[in-house]
């Protein structure tokens, strides 16, 4: 089980509620496909990305990106059992959709980059350890019934 | 994934934007990377103080952003143009290339937070590609 101190958990907590997850989640589902387009692949039916425009402006992919959120969403709720949380989403990302583990990490780090141009100089250094904590958990779970 | 003549035009003007503060840039982003990947401490166990304020840390912040100056200067070469850069790394300080991702996500992370209009998606691609570039001439000696 992972061990969070009081700061993690009030950190994380208070970082999601500060989010608008109809605009975070598209922003960093965008910039993972801009920035390694190669992830582009598990995104064969959602219509034209064929330039950071048509990314930027694509319906589906934003709905996809507020998704994500609402997935996270269930991981800051549950934070004590995050690997249980994700047991299905885990089974669903290796078995159904076959993504490669390295890519949650990639889409982890942008969704940091998103929260860091949010929230400016209060993102200190603290904080930042506290998300790549949470973040390290979440891709760690979501790997888990890989093998 | 080298850099095409259009990513070098992107580098070079995102640069120019933020070298004003790249002193304090550097040493928010290193001192981030020991913060938030605490292994990479290691590195510099005969620091007495890794704090925010330590001035080791700050200097080497300036030392590091100094070097990807450098790098952007010699964008068309950086090989050539990190040559003694890479020697020092391979045989003096023998840092494992797989930190340099740790710390170039952290420098993504400071330009982020402090030009958030600025460091859009296209930019952020231009930029990574530009540190995983830099960072493949600075193994270059390692083997």
């Amino acid at each position: 089980m992972v061990e969070w101190t009081d700061f993690e958990r009030t950190t994380i907590s208070s970082i999601f509620a500060s989010l608008d997850y109809n605009d975070v989640g598209p922003k960093a589902l965008c910039r993972c496909l801009i920035v390694y387009p190669w992830t582009q692949r598990y995104f064969g039916a959602y219509g034209n990305l064929y330039n950071p425009a048509a990314i930027k402006s694509n319906p589906l992919i934003a709905a996809h990106g507020v998704k994500v959120m609402h997935g996270l969403d269930r991981a800051v709720k549950n934070m004590d059992d995050i690997k249980a949380t994700y047991a299905e989403l885990s089974v669903l990302h290796s078995e159904k959709l076959h993504v490669d583990r390295d890519n949650f990490r990639l889409l982890a780090d942008c969704l940091t980059i998103v929260i860091a141009a949010k929230m400016g100089s209060a993102f200190t250094c603290e904080v930042q350890a506290a998300l790549q904590k949470f973040v390290a958990v979440v891709v760690s779970a979501l790997g888990r019934q890989y093998n | 994934m080298s850099l095409s003549a259009k990513d070098k035009a992107t580098v070079k003007d995102f640069w120019a934007k933020v070298s004003g503060k790249a002193d304090t840039l550097g040493a928010d982003a290193l001192f981030r990377m020991l913060t938030v990947y605490p292994q990479t401490k290691t590195y510099f166990a005969h620091w007495k103080d890794l704090s925010a304020t330590s001035p080791q840390v700050k200097k080497h912040g300036k030392t590091v952003m100094g070097g990807v100056s450098d790098a952007v200067a010699t964008i068309d070469d950086l090989t050539g143009g990190l040559v003694s850069l890479s020697e020092l790394h391979a045989f003096t300080l023998r840092v494992d290339p797989s930190n340099f991702k740790l710390l170039s996500h952290c420098i993504m992370v400071v330009f982020a937070g402090n030009f958030p209009g600025e460091f859009t998606p296209e930019v952020h691609l231009c930029m990574d590609k530009f540190m995983q570039a830099l960072a493949r001439a600075l193994s270059e000696k390692y083997r």
